[in-house]
C-alpha cells in the first residue's frame, strides 16, 4: 500500500488527522504545553517521520524506558546537539537513498530542543544546519523559558524579571534578572537567509502551529519552527490555564506569531489582527497578573515590561520579528513602509 | 598530496603510492565506501580531510562531507547519520577532541560503531602541536575501541579493520585510531593500496539490523532508564569489549589471508625479542627510535627487544602478560601523562603493572615518560632508557619512585 506523505494545509479543527503517534506513557506535568506541542508536532508530519530528542523536560519526563509514548522512530539527542542531530539523520538518508542503500521515499526528520537547549547551548549547532540548504530537517524549539526539567532555572530565554531557582526576589535584590528574552526566531530568520522557512508558533493556536509544522516540512531543506510553551510548574499558575496563558502572551503582543517563507514575513493569527488595528493590544498586566514568577513585580517593573514590548510593535522594523530600523534621514532607504500594517495605503 | 610513485598490480589486491599517515586514512574511506563524515579543523588529524576533501571533488568517492561547527557537532553528527544505517568516519586532535567529549561518550553509550581518527596532539594549555597520548586515552574506559598505527599502512589497514571490527554485531562499539600527530599524520611512507574488491571481501555491508532508526521500524533509542536499568546495559557493553578480542582476531585472521599483511598478533607487534632480557613496551611510532636503539645496543652485545601494543582497548591482557612475563625487566614508554597516579607512572604503565599483577613470576617494571609534546625520543635518551631497565634486571627495583621522565631539564 503506497504511503501517503504530501502534507497539505489543515483547514480546519476538523481537518486535523486522527491518528495519534505521540501517546500515553510519559510523565509530563498537567497542563504542560510542550507535550501538547509534541502531540500537534508528529500529528501533523505524519507516521512516516523520525524525531530526534535533546536532553530536557521532553526527554526525561517523556520517554522512560519501557512507557515509550512515541509511536514514530525516536532517539535521543545531547543537549545542545539537537541541530547536528537533525542534520546528520537527514544527510544519513539523503546518502543511503542515493547510493540505493534504503528505498528512496520522504522521511522527515524533526529535532526539537527545549529554550536551554536551543537558545543557549545549541544555537550554533542549529545555526550552522539552517546554511545546510540541501538537507531537509526541521528543527523545533519548545520554549517554556527555563531549564524547566532541571528545576526552573533560567535560561537566555526566560523573560525579563521572572522568578526561577537562579533569580529569586529577595530582600535586597527584588529582581535577579534583568535581561531581555532573546529573540530567536527573528535572529535565525534575519542571519540564514537560505533557510525557507522560520516560524513562531504557540499550542495555544493548534491549527495554525500544525500548518507551521507542515509548511516547513513541505518546502524542504533546514527549518526551524520555535513555540512559546506556558509551565504550570516554571511560570507558577494552575494547570487548567496553560492554553489562556498561550492566548494572552500572543494577545498582549510579547509573543508575536509570524512565519518567515521565503524571506517573506507573514504576520500570523491574532498579531496579524493587532498588527492591522483590527485587534486591540492587550496591556502586559494581563499576562503577567495570572503568574506566580511575576508577584513581586511593582508598578515600575510592570511599566518597563510594557515599554519593552510597546517598542517592538512601534519601533521594531518588523513588529515582534525586526528588532531595528534605520535613523528618519535613512527612511527613504528602506523598501518596506514603516508605518503599522492598519495605517499602511491600501494599493494594488 | 598523494604521489603516484607506481600504480603496479602486485597481485589483485595492491597498487602502491606515497602516502602520508592522514592520505593513507583517505584512501581507506574510499575504499571503505564511507557514507557520511564531518569535518572541523585542527592539526594534526585533519590532514585526512583535507585529502579526504579532495578524493569527493576530484570524483574519487561519494560520500556526505559534512563541514561542522565544533567537534561537538562533528560527532553528533556522524552518530546520527550512523544511527539511520550510514558507515560513517570523523576525527579529532587534543583539545578538540575533547571539544567533542559528551558526543564521545554517549556514541559509546549508544553502541554506534563510528570510526574515528584522534590525530594525537598535546592538550593545551599551554599550546602545542606535537604528539601526546593524552587525548586518545581519555576516552579509554567509555568502550571505544583504541588500536594505535605505527605506519601509514598500519593507518590503512587498521582502519578498515575498525570497520570492520566496530560493525560487528558482536560489538558494536566506536572506535578510534590513535595516529602520532606530526610522526605519522603527516609522514610520507610508501603504502600499498588495496583494490575495491578486495576490500570487499574484507569488509561487509554496515547492517544495524533491528537497531535501526527507521520508520519502518519505530524504535525509541536510549530513553531515559534510570537506576532501573542502567547496569544492565553497562553490562552489555562490558561483554561487547569482551567479545571484541576475539572479533579482532578473526578479522586479523581474514586480513592477512586477504591482503598478506599484518603481522603473527593482531594485537602486540615485536621486535628483536626472541633471546632478548629486556624489552621496552610503548604503543604508535615510539618504536622507530627504539628500533634505531635496539639494533646499536644489539652490536654492544645487549639483548634487548621491543613490544609494541598495537590495541589498548580492549586491552588484550592474556597475549601481554604471556609476552611480558618471559623477560627480566620491562620499560614501559608513556607518551602521555597520569598525575598523582599510583607511581606517578603513565597510563600504560600502570596498566600493564595491572595486568601482570597477578602473575607467579613477575618482571620488574620501569616506567618512563618520554616525547611529550612531540619532543624526539633522540637515541642519548632510548640509551637510557634501556640502561635504567636493564640496571632493573641485573639489581631489582630501587625502593620508591620507579617512573623516570626522560630528556626534561630539571
Amino acid at each position: 500500500m503506497a504511503i501517503d506523505t504530501a502534507l497539505p494545509q489543515i483547514k480546519g479543527v476538523k481537518d486535523v488527522p486522527y491518528e495519534e503517534l505521540f501517546v500515553s506513557g510519559h510523565r509530563t506535568c498537567q497542563g504542560c504545553e510542550s507535550a501538547l506541542v509534541m502531540r500537534h508536532m508528529v500529528k501533523a508530519s505524519g507516521p512516516r517521520t523520525i524525531v530526534l530528542g535533546s536532553t530536557g523536560c521532553m526527554y526525561v519526563a517523556n520517554t522512560t524506558y519501557y512507557t515509550t509514548p512515541w509511536v514514530v522512530p525516536w532517539m535521543h539527542t545531547q543537549l545542545g546537539a539537537s541541530g547536528s542531530a537533525a542534520l546528520g539523520t537527514a544527510a544519513g538518508l539523503k546518502v543511503l537513498m542515493r547510493k540505493g542503500k534504503l528505498k528512496n521515499e520522504k522521511i522527515n526528520v524533526i529535532a526539537f530542543c527545549g529554550d536551554g537547549g536551543g537558545a543557549d547551548m545549541g544555537l550554533g549547532a542549529i545555526s550552522a544546519t539552517l546554511t545546510h540548504k540541501e538537507y531537509d530537517c526541521l528543527v523545533l524549539l519548545y520554549d517554556n523559558e527555563s531549564y524547566a526539567n532541571t528545576d526552573i532555572q533560567l535560561s537566555s530565554m526566560t523573560p525579563y524579571g521572572a522568578v526561577t531557582t537562579f533569580s529569586p526576589s529577595g530582600e535586597k535584590k527584588r529582581l535577579m534578572h534583568t535581561r531581555w528574552k532573546k529573540n530567536v526566531p527573528g535572529m535565525l530568520a534575519a542571519g540564514h537567509p537560505e533557510s525557507r522557512y522560520i516560524a513562531a508558533g504557540c499550542a495555544a493556536y493548534a491549527v495554525d502551529l500544525m500548518n507551521k509544522i507542515r509548511r516547513a516540512l513541505e518546502l524542504g531543506g533546514p527549518t526551524f519552527v520555535h513555540t512559546l510553551d506556558p509551565c504550570p510548574k516554571g511560570w507558577d499558575y494552575h494547570p487548567q490555564y496553560s492554553q489562556e496563558l498561550g492566548h494572552l502572551a500572543v494577545e498582549c503582543g510579547i509573543w508575536p506569531l509570524y512565519e518567515v517563507v521565503d524571506g517573506v514575513c507573514n504576520l500570523t493569527g491574532p498579531t496579524r489582527q493587532i498588527a492591522e488595528g483590527r485587534k486591540k493590544r492587550k496591556p502586559v498586566i494581563e499576562y503577567l497578573r495570572r503568574q506566580g514568577r511575576f508577584a513581586h513585580f511593582v508598578d515600575e517593573d510592570v511599566e518597563h515590561f510594557q515599554a519593552e514590548v510597546d517598542k517592538m510593535w512601534t519601533d521594531w522594523l518588523i513588529p515582534g520579528v525586526i528588532p531595528f530600523t534605520v535613523p528618519a534621514k535613512d527612511q527613504a532607504l528602506l523598501k518596506i513602509d514603516r508605518k503599522p500594517l492598519h495605517e499602511q495605503t491600501k494599493s494594488a | 598530496m598523494v604521489v603516484d610513485v607506481k600504480t603496479r598490480e602486485t597481485s589483485e589486491v595492491e597498487t602502491e603510492q606515497l602516502a602520508t599517515g592522514c592520505e593513507a586514512i583517505a584512501e581507506a574511506i574510499r575504499l571503505a565506501d564511507v557514507d557520511v563524515m564531518a569535518a572541523y579543523p585542527i592539526r594534526p588529524y585533519d590532514g585526512v580531510m583535507q585529502a579526504a576533501a579532495k578524493l569527493i571533488a576530484n570524483g574519487k568517492m561519494d560520500v556526505e562531507y559534512i563541514v561542522a561547527d565544533g567537534e561537538h557537532s562533528q560527532f553528533e553528527i556522524v552518530k546520527h547519520a550512523c544511527a539511520v544505517g550510514s558507515r560513517v568516519f570523523v576525527g579529532s586532535s587534543g583539545v578538540g577532541w575533547f571539544y567533542a567529549f559528551e558526543a564521545i561518550a554517549v556514541t559509546a553509550g549508544l553502541r554506534l560503531p563510528v570510526v574515528a581518527i584522534c590525530g594525537n596532539r598535546a592538550l593545551d594549555d599551554p599550546g602545542a602541536f606535537g604528539t601526546e597520548h593524552n587525548d586518545s586515552l581519555a576516552v579509554r574506559d567509555l568502550g571505544w575501541l583504541l588500536p594505535w598505527a605505527e605506519t601509514a599502512q598500519e593507518a590503512l589497514d587498521l582502519a578498515l579493520m575498525a570497520w570492520r571490527v566496530g560493525e560487528d554485531r558482536r560489538v558494536s562499539l566506536p572506535v578510534a585510531i590513535g595516529l602520532d600527530g606530526a610522526f605519522l599524520t603527516h609522514s610520507q611512507h610508501i603504502v600499498k593500496i588495496p583494490t575495491q574488491a578486495a576490500v570487499q571481501r574484507f569488509l561487509p555491508k554496515f547492517d544495524l539490523g533491528d537497531r535501526l532508526l527507521h520508520p519502518d521500524n519505530p524504535i525509541t533509542i536510549a530513553p531515559q532508564v534510570d537506576q532501573d536499568w542502567l547496569m544492565e546495559i553497562r553490562r552489555q557493553n562490558d561483554h561487547a569489549m569482551r567479545q571484541a578480542l576475539g572479533v579482532i582476531r578473526e578479522a586479523h585472521a581474514d586480513f592477512k589471508t586477504i591482503f598478506g599483511r599484518g603481522g603473527d598478533s593482531p594485537f602486540l607487534d615485536e621486535f628483536m625479542t626472541e633471546d632478548a632480557e629486556v624489552v621496552v613496551i610503548g604503543q604508535g611510532t615510539l618504536s622507530l627510535p627504539m628500533k634505531v636503539a635496539i639494533r646499536r645496543l644489539r652490536k654492544e652485545g645487549h639483548k634487548v627487544g621491543l613490544v609494541r601494543l598495537k590495541w589498548f582497548r580492549p586491552f588484550p591482557t592474556e597475549e601481554v602478560v604471556r609476552s611480558l612475563g618471559r623477560f627480566k625487566a620491562i620499560g614501559v614508554v608513556d607518551r602521555d601523562y597520569s598525575f598523582g597516579s599510583p607511581f606517578y607512572g603513565g597510563v600504560l604503565y600502570n596498566e600493564i603493572r595491572s595486568a601482570l599483577y597477578s602473575q607467579a613470576s613477575r618482571p620488574a617494571i620501569v616506567g618512563f615518560i618520554a616525547g611529550l609534546g612531540g619532543r624526539e625520543i633522540e637515541q642519548p635518551m632510548a640509551t637510557e632508557i634501556f640502561e635504567k631497565t636493564e640496571a632493573a634486571a641485573r639489581t631489582g627495583l630501587p625502593a620508591g619512585d620507579v617512573c623516570h621522565w626522560i630528556g626534561v631539564r630539571e
